[in-house]
């Protein structure tokens, strides 16, 4: 009954004090108010406690106290000797997805979506939606155990094939982190990417092939000429989306994979670097510029995304 | 008729690359569930791939008597069961108060949760806040900041718009005030979507390793996924075992064909095993749950 009287006094009741509105529906606000006052807490306070980046924070003083040292661990970034190789490593990596991992669940879709017999989808895609499921680390256990050299499949096969003499130890040579992160991303991740695009496809207008097969065009041309184009749209916004994540190449995956410290200089990404400098070794101002110094430039780049997609017809928010 | 030649080798092409395909996704799993059965010391010799030489239940009996990681389970349960109850009950009530139009305040709030999705402290200044609040330590520092997901919220918030509004008008002529309302017709009649957002959140809690990774020391609070982390980057699990379990030292002795490999991927199998129950339902779900995403995308 209160609920009918409140929606009067919304409408009508501009006599009332925004007090008593208030407390008219103080049962439904109670309903908000514990949510919001946790979103305070939790995600409101760091936003305020980024301003440490230009303090020298110490816990006796915490937020309130420490002294204001203006840009000192900014600079004292962009003068280290990491800046070069974490920068670095954070742009090639998002490259390297952006090249493979990207296009890989685009081209799973395409051929899945050729796949007539349903049992053989149906199984297809119930293994390759698992692994998006386990934790990474699962996956990098999995991972570690493919490529050990006790017992490790890939040396078996190697050495079956008379390639190697003795095994190798492949998550401790630099040169091949790469490869492995990116190829672990798509092993992961390609089957349930591939869901969207299956959808979109799926979204195609079925008239348009029947049209095209009448008029004699073959499964191929059907692909490049019908699907590739109807599904467009949804591969640039994913496309614009990633490029405005650039500076995200990664975490968890790169953490658990890049134990061996002499990974370190081409493992090391912006995100792996915050939490080294910052968990590892407390330097939480240091560790602070750094992660804010990416949050800027991320903002940048998903506000240029942002207006490529506009341009295009379709916002991102 | 060239061009259905070319359809063909391009079918037969398709079958073949997704076969192979199928094969690289399924054999790590297969794998390590052929070294988890196979005897320790058998495995070191190397050329254990598709199936079992020497098999044996060891690995998993010495998983299954070592009293820390079963505590380690035991915890991520208790996680995964509180989070996921407390965390759907909260933002489901927050987002039903979200959909009243009367809502006083009601855009002032909606900006608050938006802002959230874009903008965020980073780790470190959480790190020191959670701190500050006592959660070092504590189990409750793998609940308490994540109970409200602002993401949930706008799904079911969208869910709650769409109901038609004659079916809570009953339970207000009854009398009932908005949480009865709610509780007994809001609640009832949402089962897909809390089933959905339940399922989703249920798999976050199990596979988070890295919150108590940072925040807990203390090895009886430690959830399974961060017990494994940390046997699989240090890799001296027998010494670890000796050092925390009496038990499991006797009978490594008397074992000598378990070894830290088959150890780790039977512990990892035992640790997947929760996912691998839920996630009929999770297929059943989730391909609703993606869109949804990227429709609000």
């Amino acid at each position: 009954m209160t609920k009918v009287k409140d929606s009067k006094s919304v409408n009508g009741g501009a006599g009332q004090s925004l007090g008593s509105r208030f407390m008219k529906q103080f049962d439904l606000q109670m309903m908000a108010i514990p949510a919001l006052l946790l979103i305070l807490v939790f995600s409101y306070f760091p936003m305020y406690g980024v301003l440490m980046a230009f303090q020298d924070y110490d816990i006796f003083g915490g937020f309130f106290q420490s002294p204001w040292v203006g840009f000192k661990h900014f600079q004292m970034f962009f003068e280290s000797p990491e800046f070069w190789y974490v920068m670095r490593n954070t742009l090639v990596i998002s490259g390297l997805r952006l090249l493979i991992g990207f296009p890989a669940p685009i081209l799973l879709a395409l051929m899945l979506n050729e796949v007539g017999h349903i049992g053989f989808k149906r199984i297809f895609q119930t293994i390759s939606y698992l692994p998006h499921f386990l934790s990474w680390v699962i996956v990098s256990g999995l991972i570690m155990s493919m490529l050990a050299t006790d017992n490790g499949s890939l040396n078996i096969l190697l050495a079956k094939l008379g390639n190697i003499d003795e095994p190798i130890n492949f998550l401790s040579i630099p040169e091949y982190f790469w490869a492995i992160l990116i190829s672990t991303g798509v092993w992961k991740e390609v089957g349930f990417s591939a869901i969207v695009y299956l959808a979109a496809i799926a979204g195609i207008n079925p008239d348009i092939y029947e049209a095209a097969a009448i008029d004699g065009a073959s499964r191929v041309k059907q692909i490049v000429y019908i699907t590739i184009p109807g599904i467009a749209s949804v591969i640039v916004i994913f496309m614009i989306l990633d490029v405005g994540n650039i500076l995200s190449a990664g975490f968890e995956d790169i953490l658990l994979l890049a134990k061996n410290p002499i990974l370190q200089e081409v493992s090391d990404v912006i995100d792996t670097y915050v939490y080294r400098v910052g968990i590892k070794s407390s330097r939480f101002s240091y560790a602070t510029a750094v992660g804010l110094f990416k949050a800027v430039l991320s903002v940048g780049l998903l506000t240029i995304a942002n207006a490529i997609a506009r341009r295009m017809g379709r916002s991102l928010w | 008729m060239m061009h259905q030649r070319t359809d063909r080798v391009m079918i037969f092409m398709i079958y073949f690359i997704l076969s192979v395909s199928t094969f690289l996704m399924l054999y790590p799993f297969w794998n390590s569930i052929v070294i988890a059965l196979n005897a320790g010391s058998d495995t070191a010799k190397g050329g254990v791939t598709f199936w079992p030489r020497a098999f044996t239940l060891q690995n998993f009996e010495v998983v299954f008597q070592d009293k820390r990681l079963m505590n380690g389970f035991v915890i991520s349960v208790l996680r995964t069961v509180i989070g996921t109850l407390s965390s759907i009950l909260l933002t489901s009530v927050f987002a039903y108060a979200m959909s009243k139009k009367q809502l006083l305040f009601r855009k002032y709030y909606m900006i608050m949760c938006i802002v959230t999705m874009y903008f965020s402290g980073g780790l470190i200044p959480s790190f020191l806040i959670n701190r500050e609040l006592g959660l070092m330590d504590n189990f409750w520092v793998m609940i308490v900041p994540s109970l409200i997901s602002v993401w949930n919220m706008i799904i079911f918030r969208t869910f709650f718009l769409e109901l038609p509004e004659g079916l809570e008008e009953s339970a207000r002529i009854d009398g009932c005030g908005n949480w009865g309302t709610f509780f007994k017709i809001v609640i009832p009649i949402s089962g897909p979507v809390i089933a959905t957002l339940s399922l989703f959140t249920a798999v976050g809690h199990w596979n988070d390793w890295f919150t108590a990774s940072i925040y807990i020391s203390n090895d009886r609070l430690l959830p399974i996924q961060t017990i494994l982390q940390q046997v699989l980057s240090s890799n001296i699990m027998t010494e670890q075992l000796m050092q925390t379990n009496a038990a499991a030292q006797s009978h490594l002795s008397s074992m000598q064909n378990v070894t830290t490999k088959s150890l780790t991927m039977a512990t990892m199998l035992v640790a997947t095993i929760p996912i691998l129950v839920v996630y009929p339902f999770l297929q059943k779900y989730f391909t609703k749950g993606v869109l949804i995403g990227s429709i609000k995308e």
